[in-house]
């Protein structure tokens, strides 16, 4: 960047400020001298200042300098580098410049270089600093979009563990997943990744998810929704940008997974016979319109593993530069563990090494489908006793119950609503063990037994009616009961399914046992 | 267990508010009918004022869908106020909410009309 100012020099040869009878100073408009132009040569090596009308160089350059009247060119140079230069025009006393003048003016700009110099560096400084401040900004914004659009809690799906993984890189890329109720005991899970980084990849990312959601409502078919998104897509995405994306449909009830992908990451199914891949064709989501995506089945026994990740788990590279991959992926999914997330990711950390900066962000997704009784047990089994009592089978004896549970649980650090809600979910299901369990017979005891990890808390009641069926809880019809044709009791096993995350009910021929959980806060 | 419940009724410009105290279970029920009662021997609507009332439970709200019955074939409405955060969730869970108007508290019962 070059400085270029000229001085209409008064009489006297000093610059003319204020009054006077002098002809006014004017400023020329700044004329650079871009680098490699020959000007650049002679002014680095003429050591002092320079007459226009002593230079014979083919420069365009040169020529706009001697056409604004300019007679005499002050280089200013630092450390080799051509800063700026003084241009002067005419003396007003029609004299040339002497050679004394020159070496004034020499003098003067040896002086002012350093400080000119100085000058930059700072100015550079300054947009550098700003530059960085606003990139650390964008960052953030990212984040916050991102980190608002995840999910806030995993599905609780009786027969089915959901878990998830995610931790954003430092540039935050433009991964997400997410899992959307269907209705009748199907829910769609979605995993994908924006290509770009930032807020544009995070704005691309809010939108493809809503367009997910929505088109998940309307097709009950992954291709149908995977094609429909896309062509929403193409015409709101940013050229060169575009998302890959898996969604797939698990029927709960039976275990059906039902797949489409869009150029994401394959799904792995760790199975009894090894780790499966399901390939189905598809090209990423935004790329151009009209796209058929290729649809596959899968039916999840039980103890099967689904495993969905993104590229920032398979192209993560250890400190020699050689990529994690599919490979090592694939054989530690097929490792058994009770915990794939924690398995995959500790696997990842100890490939990348401890100080790894992170070059993406990681995802992933696993959904294990496992028997009702087993994961239940499991759970149950593995918590801290944290008190078992039993009371007697006379009515009001609900209220001894939950008495004890508020103190059981007032250290867990559970909030209010959540313990008024557990305390109401409990009576209800002593009352219920007390009169259709254990019939009202004062000599049959209801047990309860409260167990806690850190993920759950577990009440268990015990009845000794366990050869009778066990009801399924129905959605009282309000209208009915109010016009008399419905009993109006029936509210307890519903009220008891809204207190809790999760009710499960098992009865082995002499007793009943119905189990209440609900997740412990800051859990995932 | 105590289980007392105990309802009294006062008169009101434009009907009547019913005092409830104790446990809202299966033993409230001839008392709060009772009190119902003697709270429409007036005309106009019925204020449940439920700030005695520390627990409720799946036969309580059996007793007050009961009531909720009467009222909606007399066309007489029904007010509340007083109720705890988590009974008022569990109205709205239950949508007894629906079929009664339920206040902050005590003043905006009274006032409203």
């Amino acid at each position: 960047m070059l400085q270029r100012l000229r001085r209409r020099r008064a009489e006297n040869g000093q610059t003319s400020v204020g009054k006077g009878p002098v002809t006014p100073t004017t400023l020329l408009d700044p004329i650079p001298i871009p680098s490699g132009d020959p000007l650049e040569t002679v002014l680095l090596s003429a050591g002092g200042p320079v007459g226009v009308g002593d230079l014979e160089l083919v420069s365009p350059t040169l020529e706009t300098i001697r056409s604004a009247g300019v007679e005499l060119i002050v280089p200013l140079i630092g450390q080799g580098e051509l800063l700026g230069a003084l241009y002067l025009g005419p003396r007003l006393s029609d004299q040339p410049y002497s050679s004394d003048d020159r070496r004034l003016l020499g003098g003067l700009a040896a002086q002012v270089a350093p400080a000119m110099r100085v000058a930059q560096l700072i100015r550079e400084q300054q947009a550098e600093a700003k530059e960085r401040e606003r990139i650390e900004q964008e960052l953030k914004v990212a984040a916050l979009i991102q980190q608002t659009l995840l999910p806030k809690e995993l599905p609780a799906i009786p027969g089915w563990h959901v878990s998830a993984f995610y931790r954003p890189a430092r540039a935050v890329g433009g991964d997400f997943y997410d899992f959307i109720p269907l209705g009748d005991g199907r829910l769609g899970v979605v995993i994908g990744d924006v290509t770009d980084k930032g807020v544009p990849a995070a704005l691309v990312m809010a939108t493809c998810r809503s367009m997910l959601r929505a088109a998940a409502q309307r097709h009950g078919s992954p291709s149908q929704v995977l094609a429909e998104v896309n062509d929403a897509l193409v015409p709101e995405i940013p050229a060169a940008m575009f998302v890959t994306c898996l969604y797939a449909i698990i029927d709960t009830e039976r275990g059906d997974v039902v797949l489409a992908n869009a150029g994401h990451n394959l799904p792995y199914m760790q199975t009894s016979d090894g780790v499966v891949e399901i390939r189905a064709a598809g090209m990423p989501l935004g790329l151009m319109p009209g796209m058929d995506y290729e649809e596959k089945r899968y039916t999840m026994g039980s103890g099967e593993i689904m495993v969905l990740t993104s590229d920032g788990i398979t192209e993560a590279h250890d400190p020699r530069g050689e990529m994690y991959g599919f490979g090592r992926l694939m054989s530690r999914v097929a490792r058994r563990s009770d915990d794939m997330v924690t398995a995959v990711v500790s696997d990842l950390e100890a490939f990348t090494g401890p100080d790894a900066e992170q070059e993406d962000d990681i995802t992933l997704v696993v959904v294990r489908r496992s028997s009702s009784a087993q994961d239940s047990a499991l759970a149950f089994e593995s918590g801290e006793l944290l008190d078992a009592f039993t009371v007697a089978s006379e009515e009001g004896n609900e209220r001894v119950a939950i008495a004890r549970l508020a103190e059981v649980v007032a250290p867990l650090g559970f909030e209010e609503r959540d313990v008024e809600r557990l305390k109401t979910a409990l009576a209800e299901t002593v009352m219920n063990a007390i009169e259709h369990g254990n019939e009202n017979r004062p000599e049959l005891e209801v047990g309860v037994e409260v167990r806690a990890t850190d993920e759950v808390l577990t009440i268990r009641v015990t009845d000794q009616g366990g050869a009778k069926e066990i009801p399924e809880a129905q959605t009282p019809d309000l209208e009915a009961k109010l016009a008399g044709t419905q009993t109006p009791r029936g509210w307890g096993l519903f009220l008891i399914e809204k207190m809790v995350d999760e009710v499960r009910s098992t009865s082995d021929g002499r007793t009943h046992t119905v189990e209440l959980i609900v997740k412990r806060k800051g859990a995932l | 267990m105590d289980s007392e419940f105990r309802a009294t009724t006062a008169p009101l410009d434009d009907g009547s508010v019913v005092t409830l105290v104790g446990t809202v279970d299966r033993g409230a029920k001839e008392t709060l009918e009772a009190a119902y009662a003697e709270a429409t021997s007036r005309p106009g609507r019925v204020v449940l004022d439920f700030r005695g009332v520390d627990y409720i439970n799946s036969t309580g709200i059996a007793v007050i869908v009961g009531l909720l019955a009467r009222a909606r074939a007399e066309e007489r409405e029904i007010h509340a106020f007083g109720l705890s955060d988590h009974y008022r969730e569990v109205f709205t869970i239950t949508r007894l909410a629906d079929f009664m108007t339920i206040h902050d508290d005590e003043e905006a019962a009274v006032a409203a009309r």
